[in-house]
Protein backbone atom coordinates (compact mmCIF):
# COMPACT_ATOMS: atom_id res chain seq x y z
CA UNK A 1 0.00 0.00 0.00
CA UNK A 2 1.27 3.36 -0.73
CA UNK A 3 0.88 5.70 1.88
CA UNK A 4 0.54 9.42 1.17
CA UNK A 5 3.46 12.44 2.18
CA UNK A 6 0.74 13.22 5.39
CA UNK A 7 1.65 15.11 9.13
CA UNK A 8 2.67 11.71 10.76
CA UNK A 9 5.28 10.88 7.88
CA UNK A 10 6.80 14.74 8.60
CA UNK A 11 6.53 14.05 12.31
CA UNK A 12 8.54 11.23 11.76
CA UNK A 13 11.29 13.51 9.79
CA UNK A 14 11.82 15.61 12.24
CA UNK A 15 11.86 13.25 15.53
CA UNK A 16 14.59 11.39 13.17
CA UNK A 17 16.26 14.89 13.30
CA UNK A 18 16.98 14.21 16.79
CA UNK A 19 20.30 11.45 15.82
CA UNK A 20 21.27 14.56 13.41
CA UNK A 21 21.93 16.65 15.94
CA UNK A 22 23.17 13.95 18.69
CA UNK A 23 25.91 13.43 16.15
CA UNK A 24 26.14 16.64 15.42
CA UNK A 25 26.94 17.71 19.13
CA UNK A 26 28.64 14.13 19.71
CA UNK A 27 31.38 15.11 16.70
CA UNK A 28 31.77 18.54 17.88
CA UNK A 29 32.65 17.87 21.59
CA UNK A 30 35.42 14.99 20.13
CA UNK A 31 36.29 16.94 17.68
CA UNK A 32 36.25 19.70 19.10
CA UNK A 33 38.56 18.53 22.05
CA UNK A 34 41.05 17.05 19.42
CA UNK A 35 41.01 19.92 17.46
CA UNK A 36 42.23 21.63 20.40
CA UNK A 37 45.17 19.74 20.91
CA UNK A 38 45.99 19.97 17.12
CA UNK A 39 45.52 23.39 17.12
CA UNK A 40 48.29 23.94 20.01
CA UNK A 41 50.18 20.60 18.29
CA UNK A 42 50.39 23.04 15.35
CA UNK A 43 52.01 25.54 16.80
CA UNK A 44 54.02 23.97 19.85
CA UNK A 45 58.03 24.78 19.46
CA UNK A 46 58.66 21.15 18.78
CA UNK A 47 58.61 20.74 15.11
CA UNK A 48 58.48 16.94 15.12
CA UNK A 49 54.37 17.69 17.00
CA UNK A 50 53.66 20.78 14.21
CA UNK A 51 55.09 18.62 11.22
CA UNK A 52 52.99 15.52 12.14
CA UNK A 53 49.63 17.42 12.67
CA UNK A 54 49.73 19.20 9.67
CA UNK A 55 50.04 16.23 7.93
CA UNK A 56 47.30 14.69 9.62
CA UNK A 57 45.35 18.01 9.13
CA UNK A 58 46.32 17.62 4.84
CA UNK A 59 45.42 14.37 4.97
CA UNK A 60 42.00 14.61 6.29
CA UNK A 61 41.02 17.94 4.76
CA UNK A 62 42.14 15.79 1.34
CA UNK A 63 39.94 12.43 1.54
CA UNK A 64 35.89 12.93 1.39
CA UNK A 65 33.77 12.56 4.45
CA UNK A 66 32.76 9.29 2.88
CA UNK A 67 36.25 7.97 2.86
CA UNK A 68 36.80 8.22 6.72
CA UNK A 69 33.67 7.26 7.43
CA UNK A 70 34.05 4.19 5.77
CA UNK A 71 37.70 3.84 6.84
CA UNK A 72 36.27 4.14 10.24
CA UNK A 73 33.80 2.17 9.77
CA UNK A 74 35.53 -1.18 7.86
CA UNK A 75 38.51 -0.27 9.95
CA UNK A 76 37.53 -0.38 13.49
CA UNK A 77 35.61 -3.85 11.86
CA UNK A 78 38.94 -5.15 11.08
CA UNK A 79 40.66 -4.24 13.68
CA UNK A 80 38.21 -6.76 15.97
CA UNK A 81 35.97 -3.76 16.90
CA UNK A 82 32.65 -4.53 15.96
CA UNK A 83 31.00 -1.27 16.65
CA UNK A 84 27.08 -0.19 16.24
CA UNK A 85 27.14 1.97 13.00
CA UNK A 86 26.02 5.37 15.17
CA UNK A 87 29.09 5.09 16.92
CA UNK A 88 31.66 4.25 14.04
CA UNK A 89 29.85 7.15 12.56
CA UNK A 90 30.74 9.61 15.54
CA UNK A 91 33.83 8.50 15.48
CA UNK A 92 33.97 9.34 11.84
CA UNK A 93 32.46 12.92 12.22
CA UNK A 94 34.76 13.37 15.17
CA UNK A 95 38.05 12.60 12.92
CA UNK A 96 36.74 14.93 10.26
CA UNK A 97 35.78 18.11 12.37
CA UNK A 98 38.99 17.99 14.14
CA UNK A 99 41.22 18.41 11.59
CA UNK A 100 38.70 21.58 10.15
CA UNK A 101 38.42 22.72 13.64
CA UNK A 102 42.21 21.78 14.37
CA UNK A 103 43.25 24.07 10.99
CA UNK A 104 40.54 26.91 11.87
CA UNK A 105 41.76 27.52 15.56
CA UNK A 106 45.36 26.86 14.68
CA UNK A 107 44.79 30.11 12.32
CA UNK A 108 42.79 32.11 15.32
CA UNK A 109 46.05 31.19 17.78
CA UNK A 110 48.57 32.30 15.16
CA UNK A 111 46.60 35.72 13.96
CA UNK A 112 46.62 36.84 18.34
CA UNK A 113 50.14 39.50 17.39
CA UNK A 114 53.38 38.60 18.19
CA UNK A 115 53.72 41.86 20.48
CA UNK A 116 51.09 39.67 22.74
CA UNK A 117 53.63 36.17 23.33
CA UNK A 118 56.46 39.01 24.18
CA UNK A 119 54.80 40.89 26.61
CA UNK A 120 53.39 38.33 28.60
CA UNK A 121 56.31 36.26 28.27
CA UNK A 122 58.00 39.30 29.85
CA UNK A 123 55.73 39.14 32.42
CA UNK A 124 57.46 35.78 33.47
CA UNK A 125 54.07 33.47 32.82
CA UNK A 126 55.35 30.11 31.74
CA UNK A 127 53.58 28.80 28.23
CA UNK A 128 50.43 27.39 30.17
CA UNK A 129 49.25 30.81 31.59
CA UNK A 130 50.44 32.86 28.42
CA UNK A 131 47.70 30.84 26.53
CA UNK A 132 45.70 30.83 29.71
CA UNK A 133 45.32 34.22 30.30
CA UNK A 134 46.73 35.96 27.01
CA UNK A 135 46.59 34.40 23.98
CA UNK A 136 43.63 31.58 24.13
CA UNK A 137 41.04 34.56 25.56
CA UNK A 138 41.68 36.66 22.41
CA UNK A 139 41.87 34.09 19.69
CA UNK A 140 38.25 32.77 20.93
CA UNK A 141 36.98 36.05 19.74
CA UNK A 142 38.77 35.31 16.23
CA UNK A 143 37.94 31.60 15.96
CA UNK A 144 34.41 32.26 16.88
CA UNK A 145 32.66 32.65 13.67
CA UNK A 146 34.39 30.06 11.45
CA UNK A 147 33.88 27.64 14.32
CA UNK A 148 29.53 28.22 13.83
CA UNK A 149 30.22 28.06 10.34
CA UNK A 150 31.69 24.88 10.35
CA UNK A 151 29.10 23.69 12.41
CA UNK A 152 26.62 24.65 9.60
CA UNK A 153 28.92 22.20 7.62
CA UNK A 154 28.80 19.58 10.00
CA UNK A 155 25.32 19.09 10.30
CA UNK A 156 25.38 18.95 6.46
CA UNK A 157 27.91 16.40 6.80
CA UNK A 158 26.09 14.07 8.73
CA UNK A 159 23.53 13.35 6.09
CA UNK A 160 26.31 11.23 4.41
CA UNK A 161 26.37 8.49 7.89
CA UNK A 162 22.67 7.34 6.15
CA UNK A 163 24.93 5.37 3.79
CA UNK A 164 25.43 2.94 7.18
CA UNK A 165 21.97 2.79 8.16
CA UNK A 166 21.61 5.20 11.19
CA UNK A 167 18.31 6.84 10.73
CA UNK A 168 19.13 10.44 10.82
CA UNK A 169 17.22 12.95 8.78
CA UNK A 170 18.52 12.18 5.47
CA UNK A 171 17.78 8.48 5.71
CA UNK A 172 14.45 9.17 6.79
CA UNK A 173 13.91 10.55 4.32
CA UNK A 174 15.03 7.99 2.03
CA UNK A 175 12.36 5.47 4.12
CA UNK A 176 9.32 8.01 3.32
CA UNK A 177 10.24 8.03 -0.03
CA UNK A 178 10.25 4.14 -0.34
CA UNK A 179 6.76 4.43 1.63
CA UNK A 180 5.12 7.46 -0.52
CA UNK A 181 6.70 7.63 -3.76
CA UNK A 182 6.82 11.06 -3.55
CA UNK A 183 10.63 11.82 -3.57
CA UNK A 184 10.20 16.05 -4.51
CA UNK A 185 7.68 16.42 -1.58
CA UNK A 186 9.45 14.11 0.83
CA UNK A 187 13.53 15.43 0.25
CA UNK A 188 11.78 19.30 0.06
CA UNK A 189 10.95 18.64 3.59
CA UNK A 190 14.17 16.89 4.37
CA UNK A 191 15.86 19.93 2.73
CA UNK A 192 13.52 22.55 4.81
CA UNK A 193 14.36 21.24 8.06
CA UNK A 194 18.15 20.98 7.20
CA UNK A 195 17.64 24.66 6.19
CA UNK A 196 15.73 25.57 9.69
CA UNK A 197 18.85 24.35 11.29
CA UNK A 198 21.39 25.41 9.16
CA UNK A 199 20.10 29.10 8.46
CA UNK A 200 20.04 30.14 11.93
CA UNK A 201 23.63 29.08 12.66
CA UNK A 202 24.61 30.92 8.80
CA UNK A 203 23.33 34.08 10.79
CA UNK A 204 24.85 33.67 13.85
CA UNK A 205 28.15 33.05 12.28
CA UNK A 206 28.05 35.90 9.98
CA UNK A 207 26.45 38.29 12.61
CA UNK A 208 29.40 37.90 14.48
CA UNK A 209 32.00 38.26 12.11
CA UNK A 210 30.67 41.74 11.47
CA UNK A 211 30.63 42.20 15.11
CA UNK A 212 34.03 41.45 15.62
CA UNK A 213 35.30 43.17 12.79
CA UNK A 214 33.91 46.50 13.82
CA UNK A 215 35.93 46.15 17.44
CA UNK A 216 39.32 45.37 15.93
CA UNK A 217 38.89 48.43 13.44
CA UNK A 218 37.87 50.49 16.72
CA UNK B 1 43.86 -13.98 14.64
CA UNK B 2 46.30 -11.55 13.25
CA UNK B 3 44.93 -9.19 10.99
CA UNK B 4 47.12 -8.69 7.73
CA UNK B 5 46.34 -6.29 5.36
CA UNK B 6 46.11 -7.56 1.98
CA UNK B 7 46.16 -5.32 -1.06
CA UNK B 8 46.82 -8.00 -3.86
CA UNK B 9 42.81 -8.71 -4.52
CA UNK B 10 42.35 -5.22 -4.66
CA UNK B 11 45.47 -4.23 -7.29
CA UNK B 12 43.75 -7.35 -9.47
CA UNK B 13 40.46 -4.72 -10.00
CA UNK B 14 42.86 -2.27 -11.68
CA UNK B 15 40.69 -1.52 -14.08
CA UNK B 16 37.90 -0.97 -12.11
CA UNK B 17 39.80 1.61 -10.17
CA UNK B 18 41.23 3.52 -12.98
CA UNK B 19 37.79 3.67 -14.44
CA UNK B 20 36.38 5.17 -11.53
CA UNK B 21 39.09 7.46 -10.58
CA UNK B 22 38.31 8.57 -14.44
CA UNK B 23 35.01 9.29 -13.71
CA UNK B 24 35.70 11.24 -11.00
CA UNK B 25 38.03 13.00 -12.53
CA UNK B 26 35.65 13.78 -15.45
CA UNK B 27 32.90 14.41 -13.45
CA UNK B 28 34.99 16.76 -11.17
CA UNK B 29 36.90 19.24 -13.78
CA UNK B 30 33.45 19.60 -15.45
CA UNK B 31 31.84 20.41 -12.58
CA UNK B 32 34.04 22.83 -11.85
CA UNK B 33 34.07 24.96 -15.17
CA UNK B 34 30.56 25.05 -15.80
CA UNK B 35 29.63 25.58 -11.56
CA UNK B 36 32.31 28.23 -11.43
CA UNK B 37 30.80 29.83 -14.45
CA UNK B 38 28.07 29.58 -13.08
CA UNK B 39 28.97 31.60 -10.19
CA UNK B 40 30.69 33.74 -11.84
CA UNK B 41 27.59 34.95 -13.84
CA UNK B 42 25.24 34.88 -10.34
CA UNK B 43 27.98 37.14 -8.77
CA UNK B 44 28.13 39.45 -11.86
CA UNK B 45 24.68 39.47 -12.28
CA UNK B 46 23.84 40.52 -8.66
CA UNK B 47 26.60 43.23 -9.16
CA UNK B 48 24.90 45.08 -11.75
CA UNK B 49 21.21 44.58 -10.09
CA UNK B 50 19.81 46.87 -7.84
CA UNK B 51 19.53 46.30 -3.98
CA UNK B 52 15.77 45.20 -4.30
CA UNK B 53 16.09 42.94 -6.98
CA UNK B 54 19.08 40.68 -5.64
CA UNK B 55 16.75 38.64 -3.85
CA UNK B 56 16.54 35.76 -6.07
CA UNK B 57 20.17 35.16 -6.57
CA UNK B 58 20.94 35.49 -2.85
CA UNK B 59 18.35 33.33 -2.04
CA UNK B 60 19.80 30.60 -4.26
CA UNK B 61 23.18 31.37 -2.68
CA UNK B 62 21.66 30.32 0.97
CA UNK B 63 18.85 27.61 -0.52
CA UNK B 64 22.23 25.69 -1.42
CA UNK B 65 24.91 26.17 0.96
CA UNK B 66 21.95 25.54 3.68
CA UNK B 67 21.21 22.37 3.03
CA UNK B 68 23.04 19.53 2.76
CA UNK B 69 24.75 18.49 -1.06
CA UNK B 70 23.31 15.40 -0.49
CA UNK B 71 19.65 15.93 -0.05
CA UNK B 72 19.97 18.09 -3.18
CA UNK B 73 21.51 15.34 -5.26
CA UNK B 74 17.85 13.56 -4.19
CA UNK B 75 15.85 16.40 -5.04
CA UNK B 76 17.30 15.87 -8.58
CA UNK B 77 17.68 12.28 -9.26
CA UNK B 78 14.71 10.80 -7.86
CA UNK B 79 12.47 14.05 -8.16
CA UNK B 80 13.28 15.04 -12.10
CA UNK B 81 11.54 11.76 -13.50
CA UNK B 82 8.46 12.94 -11.26
CA UNK B 83 8.16 15.74 -13.17
CA UNK B 84 8.94 13.45 -16.85
CA UNK B 85 12.12 14.78 -17.00
CA UNK B 86 14.83 11.39 -16.81
CA UNK B 87 18.67 12.11 -16.84
CA UNK B 88 21.17 8.94 -16.73
CA UNK B 89 22.65 9.23 -12.88
CA UNK B 90 25.63 10.52 -13.63
CA UNK B 91 24.18 13.60 -15.39
CA UNK B 92 21.80 14.02 -12.02
CA UNK B 93 25.29 13.80 -10.05
CA UNK B 94 27.04 16.03 -12.20
CA UNK B 95 23.99 18.71 -12.40
CA UNK B 96 23.66 18.57 -8.46
CA UNK B 97 27.06 19.95 -8.26
CA UNK B 98 27.12 22.59 -10.90
CA UNK B 99 24.30 23.90 -9.09
CA UNK B 100 25.73 23.17 -5.62
CA UNK B 101 29.62 24.84 -6.48
CA UNK B 102 27.59 27.71 -8.40
CA UNK B 103 26.24 28.82 -4.67
CA UNK B 104 29.48 28.67 -2.93
CA UNK B 105 31.42 30.47 -5.71
CA UNK B 106 28.43 32.86 -6.20
CA UNK B 107 29.38 33.83 -2.65
CA UNK B 108 33.66 33.66 -3.54
CA UNK B 109 33.12 36.01 -6.59
CA UNK B 110 30.92 38.43 -4.79
CA UNK B 111 33.29 39.08 -1.54
CA UNK B 112 35.73 39.81 -4.67
CA UNK B 113 33.40 41.81 -6.31
CA UNK B 114 33.19 44.04 -3.29
CA UNK B 115 36.86 44.03 -2.00
CA UNK B 116 36.92 46.24 -5.15
CA UNK B 117 36.92 49.97 -3.99
CA UNK B 118 34.83 52.69 -5.92
CA UNK B 119 37.80 55.06 -6.18
CA UNK B 120 38.77 52.07 -8.62
CA UNK B 121 36.22 52.52 -10.90
CA UNK B 122 35.89 56.11 -10.58
CA UNK B 123 39.77 56.09 -12.15
CA UNK B 124 38.80 53.63 -14.88
CA UNK B 125 35.82 56.03 -15.91
CA UNK B 126 38.27 59.23 -15.80
CA UNK B 127 40.48 57.51 -18.10
CA UNK B 128 37.62 56.84 -20.47
CA UNK B 129 37.53 53.57 -20.25
CA UNK B 130 34.29 52.12 -21.54
CA UNK B 131 32.01 50.25 -18.66
CA UNK B 132 32.94 46.97 -19.92
CA UNK B 133 36.59 47.80 -20.00
CA UNK B 134 36.11 49.07 -16.75
CA UNK B 135 33.99 46.20 -15.55
CA UNK B 136 37.05 43.47 -17.22
CA UNK B 137 39.95 44.57 -16.17
CA UNK B 138 39.50 47.09 -12.83
CA UNK B 139 36.28 44.85 -11.81
CA UNK B 140 36.43 41.23 -12.91
CA UNK B 141 39.93 40.30 -12.92
CA UNK B 142 41.52 42.11 -9.90
CA UNK B 143 38.50 40.80 -7.88
CA UNK B 144 39.51 36.89 -9.16
CA UNK B 145 42.64 37.40 -8.28
CA UNK B 146 42.14 38.20 -4.72
CA UNK B 147 39.92 35.35 -3.94
CA UNK B 148 41.66 32.97 -6.01
CA UNK B 149 43.10 31.10 -3.17
CA UNK B 150 39.21 30.41 -1.79
CA UNK B 151 38.28 28.94 -4.86
CA UNK B 152 40.89 26.73 -5.20
CA UNK B 153 39.42 25.41 -2.18
CA UNK B 154 36.14 25.25 -3.23
CA UNK B 155 36.85 23.42 -6.46
CA UNK B 156 39.25 20.69 -4.28
CA UNK B 157 36.12 20.56 -1.95
CA UNK B 158 33.73 19.69 -5.19
CA UNK B 159 36.26 17.12 -5.99
CA UNK B 160 35.46 15.38 -2.72
CA UNK B 161 32.08 15.77 -2.83
CA UNK B 162 31.73 13.99 -5.95
CA UNK B 163 32.42 10.82 -3.85
CA UNK B 164 28.55 11.27 -2.56
CA UNK B 165 27.73 10.67 -6.23
CA UNK B 166 27.96 7.33 -5.43
CA UNK B 167 24.52 7.26 -3.42
CA UNK B 168 22.97 7.10 -6.78
CA UNK B 169 25.15 4.67 -8.17
CA UNK B 170 27.25 6.54 -10.20
CA UNK B 171 30.65 4.90 -10.81
CA UNK B 172 32.78 7.23 -9.86
CA UNK B 173 35.95 6.79 -7.50
CA UNK B 174 34.09 5.80 -4.11
CA UNK B 175 31.36 3.78 -6.13
CA UNK B 176 33.83 1.81 -7.93
CA UNK B 177 35.96 1.11 -4.71
CA UNK B 178 32.12 0.22 -3.47
CA UNK B 179 31.97 -2.64 -6.33
CA UNK B 180 35.72 -3.85 -5.68
CA UNK B 181 34.46 -4.37 -2.20
CA UNK B 182 31.61 -6.48 -2.55
CA UNK B 183 34.47 -8.43 -4.94
CA UNK B 184 37.39 -9.35 -3.04
CA UNK B 185 35.64 -8.35 0.50
CA UNK B 186 38.68 -6.69 1.53
CA UNK B 187 36.71 -3.31 1.97
CA UNK B 188 39.37 -1.61 4.35
CA UNK B 189 42.62 -1.73 1.56
CA UNK B 190 39.59 -0.71 -1.08
CA UNK B 191 39.23 2.23 0.83
CA UNK B 192 42.45 3.07 1.74
CA UNK B 193 43.70 2.97 -1.88
CA UNK B 194 40.50 5.00 -2.85
CA UNK B 195 41.61 7.67 -0.19
CA UNK B 196 45.19 7.89 -1.02
CA UNK B 197 43.84 7.93 -5.11
CA UNK B 198 41.30 11.35 -3.70
CA UNK B 199 44.42 12.57 -1.53
CA UNK B 200 46.77 12.05 -4.71
CA UNK B 201 43.89 14.05 -6.82
CA UNK B 202 43.18 16.54 -3.97
CA UNK B 203 47.11 17.46 -4.29
CA UNK B 204 47.06 17.61 -7.81
CA UNK B 205 44.22 19.84 -7.73
CA UNK B 206 45.44 22.13 -5.62
CA UNK B 207 49.11 22.08 -7.31
CA UNK B 208 47.80 22.70 -10.73
CA UNK B 209 44.94 25.05 -9.84
CA UNK B 210 47.60 27.69 -8.13
CA UNK B 211 50.04 27.33 -11.12
CA UNK B 212 47.32 28.75 -12.92
CA UNK B 213 46.47 31.68 -10.69
CA UNK B 214 49.77 32.74 -11.21
CA UNK B 215 50.31 31.98 -14.83
CA UNK B 216 46.79 33.82 -15.39
CA UNK B 217 46.99 36.87 -12.65
CA UNK B 218 50.59 37.42 -12.32
CA UNK B 219 51.51 41.15 -12.69
CA UNK B 220 54.45 43.61 -11.28
CA UNK B 221 53.41 44.37 -7.86
CA UNK B 222 53.64 46.68 -5.68
CA UNK B 223 54.24 46.30 -2.03
CA UNK B 224 52.58 43.54 -0.26
CA UNK B 225 48.87 42.00 -1.91
CA UNK B 226 46.13 42.75 0.63
CA UNK B 227 43.83 39.60 0.16
CA UNK B 228 40.73 39.16 2.15
CA UNK B 229 40.66 35.98 4.14
CA UNK B 230 37.38 34.45 4.27
CA UNK B 231 37.26 31.83 7.52
CA UNK B 232 38.01 29.05 6.05
CA UNK B 233 35.17 27.34 7.93
CA UNK B 234 32.19 29.38 6.46
CA UNK B 235 33.53 28.26 2.62
CA UNK B 236 33.78 24.21 3.25
CA UNK B 237 31.30 22.71 2.16
CA UNK B 238 29.16 18.84 1.91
Amino acid sequence: MIRPFGFHEFMFLVESTRWTLVLTLAAMTAGGLLGLGIALARVARSRILRECTRSYIAVVQGIPVLMVLFLSYFGLAHAGLELPPIVAASIALSVYSSAYLGDIWRGAIQSVPRQQWEASASLALTRKQQYQHVILPQSIKIALPPTVGFLVQLVKNTSIVSIVSVVELTRAGQLMNNITFEPFRVFVAVALIYLAICYPLSRISRRLEEKFRVYRHS
Amino acid sequence: MAFELQFAPVLAQAPVLIDSFWLTVKLSVSAVCLGGSVGLLAAMTRSMLAPRHRWPIDLYVELIRNTPFLVQLYIIFFGLPVIGVLIPAEYAGLLAMVINLGAYTAEIFRAGIESIHRSQIEAGLSLSLTRRQVFQHIILKPAVAQVWPSLVSQFILIMLTSSVCSFISVEELSGGAAVIQSLTFRSFEVYIIASLLYLALALAFKIGLTALGHILFSRPRQGKRRRPTPPVGSQVQS
